[in-house]
């Protein structure tokens, strides 16, 4: 059977088996609807969270980055699971004790404001929204490169799916799909890692062949990473495991976007509200546990494929003859993710540091003397024939170590996974916002049961159609969003919610100016430096990492505003002097 | 019983601070301070501070959150508050 064929049963059966679970778990009250009824075993939140955090970008982007990273890549294998510490060991506990449904509530009770609460709706709405587009374009995406129709319909589908079964199963729909999503997406992680780990180490456990000598062929014998740096350095990049050399990073620019990164993690709403779910603080922390472990497969084998990919890449390419090239090549170069411009016409592909040519290939008709894609984009200088793009690393690592065709069917519908469970997450934030902390909490007090699930309902489908017309029409600044969305999460949730936790004294206009300050200092920054061409002029460090920096601004502003402001009225005080203590987490609802 | 809970609040706030101190050494010190220093110690193939920062300190974050469950499953036992 082909490859397509596979790729379509392989598609049909995991989303079968997602509507179906829908349908078993669909929900008929606010409370099934926003928090699964609070009743999650553990285990379960764990793998929910682990599929809710792992996102399209993380499957099929992050081992491509590390792969032409290095060790600066690390930013993000720190960054995207260290905040589950802080997560773990500052909010998720008492979060859960406080038992409501969505963070906005959390900021609006504890500063006793309304302000703080509408100010906390709109970052979760913006900071999931942004995130949602990505989400979606990666569906459209794996549609089009696996199952050859358009981008377009692939997110349409998309769409169709995550409504069905957002809409009728609510959070508890989310969470049991989301098990299913893990399952498959970490299956289909791990069985090309571990063939491909086997292929040139010989060891099968990626962890390990990482650090492990090369089996076969001209650098047998040899330690993969210290082979790495080698060719690396012959080829004119920097070394593999080197840090902060020329072109790389600086220290104190590795440092803060890792910070911005574990404190954005900490702060981001879908992965709070996950930890309402579960039926006490103990489960809380932990389904903490659980969710890094799961996380901890995945990132721990992402840089061991990176190292694997790159070996395999410059090994493979680089001073091969086009005609020799493996048929992989040829393969990926019909969906544009490599290209190759002869520069010298001798019919070899040489591969250097530096980009062959400008920007993404754009492929005329014709075919080359040997047989290549001819391009249209003019060459730069220098020696470099080979354009490869990052997602290549994870895609075609199947076909690379020579694996079997419902290998390749069963990564599409892992990265169709990830890209899913992340999207239902991200809808369910938006929708609860609108729906409980705007609609329900601010504007009808009085709303039936039935009325609130009604419009929880229909704001998953406004949400799905927003977040579907950004996937279809990405603004061309979707990818710099991301670092938005992670800046403001950091410089206005984490903060707000520590102090909240662990401060009685902190007060509802130390909060509100804190917020708003963080915020707009790091929306600023990143304004200025991203869209205007300033500079980064803040001790050089990059726009990602600038939401550490707005995280201080809103403790230091929240402290001293509090201070020189009346202490909270007593019944706040006694409310955080309650979330403090786990007994009674199983009663603490209201509504 | 005011009394008992604020010892418990204290003891919970010393595991934190321990363990983020841990956080903090195994991922800022030992995977970006000090990474250039740690290379030059090899770890079987990896040069040191680089498995710290790929590998090392993932496996670290797992034990703290581990421990600090654990310590806190016995203290919340021993004040008689858990659920």
């Amino acid at each position: 059977m082909s490859t397509t064929v596979w790729t379509y049963i392989m598609v049909g059966i995991t989303f079968s088996l997602y509507l179906g679970i829908a349908w078993v778990s669909r929900v008929r009250d606010t409370r099934g609807f926003y928090v699964a009824g609070g009743g999650v075993p553990p285990l379960a939140n764990g793998m929910a969270t682990a599929a809710d955090w792992m996102s399209a970008a993380s499957f099929m982007g992050m081992a491509g980055i590390i792969s032409f990273a290095g060790y600066t890549g690390s930013i993000y294998l720190m960054g995207w699971t260290g905040g589950y510490v802080l997560l773990a060991l500052l909010l998720a506990p008492y979060l859960r004790k406080f038992g409501k449904f969505t963070v906005p509530d959390f900021v609006g009770d504890r500063y006793y404001s309304g302000t703080a609460r509408v100010v906390a709706l709109l970052c979760a709405v913006f900071v999931s929204l942004t995130y949602v587009a990505g989400q979606m374009r990666g569906v459209g995406i794996v549609f089009s490169r696996f199952l050859e129709v358009d981008v377009n319909t692939g997110v349409i589908i998309g769409m169709a799916i995550v409504f069905f079964y957002a809409g009728i199963g609510g959070m508890k729909g989310i969470t049991w799909t989301q098990v299913a999503q893990y399952s498959v997406l970490i299956v289909a992680f791990i069985i090309p890692a571990a063939a491909i780990s086997k292929m040139i180490t010989g060891t099968a456990i990626p962890q390990l062949g990482f650090g492990s000598a090369i089996a076969h062929g001209p650098h047998a014998g040899k330690y993969l990473l210290e082979t790495l740096d080698a060719i690396g350095r012959d080829l004119g990049f920097a070394g593999y495991t080197e840090a902060f050399g020329a072109g790389g990073r600086s220290m104190q620019d590795v440092i803060a976007i890792t910070m911005a990164l574990m404190v954005g993690t900490a702060g981001l709403p879908h992965v709070i509200i996950r930890f309402y779910t579960v039926p006490t603080v103990r489960g809380a922390r932990l389904s903490a546990v659980y969710a890094l472990l799961f996380i901890a497969v995945l990132y721990t084998t992402a840089p061991a494929i990176a190292a694997f990919a790159r070996y395999n890449l410059v090994n493979s390419l680089n001073n091969v003859a086009y005609t020799q090239a493996p048929s992989w090549f040829a393969n990926w170069e019909r969906t544009g993710l490599v290209a190759w411009l002869d520069k010298n016409n001798d019919g070899i592909i040489q591969y250097r540091s530096g980009n062959a040519f400008a920007g993404k290939p754009d492929f005329s008709a014709l075919q080359g003397a040997h047989g290549q894609r001819l391009l249209h984009n003019a060459a730069l200088d220098g020696e470099n024939e080979l354009y490869v793009d990052r997602d290549i690393i994870v895609l075609a690592n199947p076909e690379i170590a020579g694996l079997a065709p419902w290998v390749i069917a069963l990564v599409a519908a892992g990265a169709l996974a990830a890209a899913l469970s992340t999207a239902s997450g991200l809808l369910l934030v938006i929708a609860s916002s609108i729906s409980h902390d705007l609609y329900y909490r601010m504007l009808d007090r009085q709303a039936s049961e039935k009325k609130r699930l009604l419009v929880g309902r229909v704001m998953i489908g406004v949400a799905v159609c927003i977040a579907g017309y950004f996937g279809m029409n990405p603004p061309g600044f979707v990818a710099q969003v991301v670092a938005l969305a992670f800046g403001l999460a950091a410089s206005s949730f984490f903060p707000t919610l520590v102090l909240g936790i662990f401060w009685k004294r902190a007060t509802r206009e130390g909060a509100i100016t804190g917020m708003v300050c963080g915020i707009g200092f790091t929306m600023f920054y990143i304004v200025q430096t991203k869209f205007m061409g300033v500079s980064p002029w803040f001790f050089g460090i990059s726009p990602e990492g600038i939401g550490c920096i707005g995280m201080l601004v809103n403790f230091v502003l929240t402290a001293a505003v509090s201070l020189v402001t009346p202490p909270p009225p007593a019944e706040v005080q006694e409310m955080v002097e309650s979330i403090r203590i786990p007994r009674g987490a199983s009663a603490a609802i209201d509504h | 019983m005011k009394h008992d809970l604020r010892a418990y609040w204290r003891t919970n706030i010393c595991y934190m601070a321990v363990l983020l101190c841990v956080w903090a050494a195994i991922s800022y010190l030992c995977g970006i301070v000090f990474v250039r220093e740690l290379n030059a110690v090899m770890l079987g193939g990896f040069p040191l501070g680089f498995w710290f920062a790929q590998q090392g300190s993932i496996f670290g974050f797992l034990v703290i959150i581990l421990v600090y469950f654990l310590l806190m499953r016995r203290l919340d036992r021993k004040y008689g508050i858990d659920e």
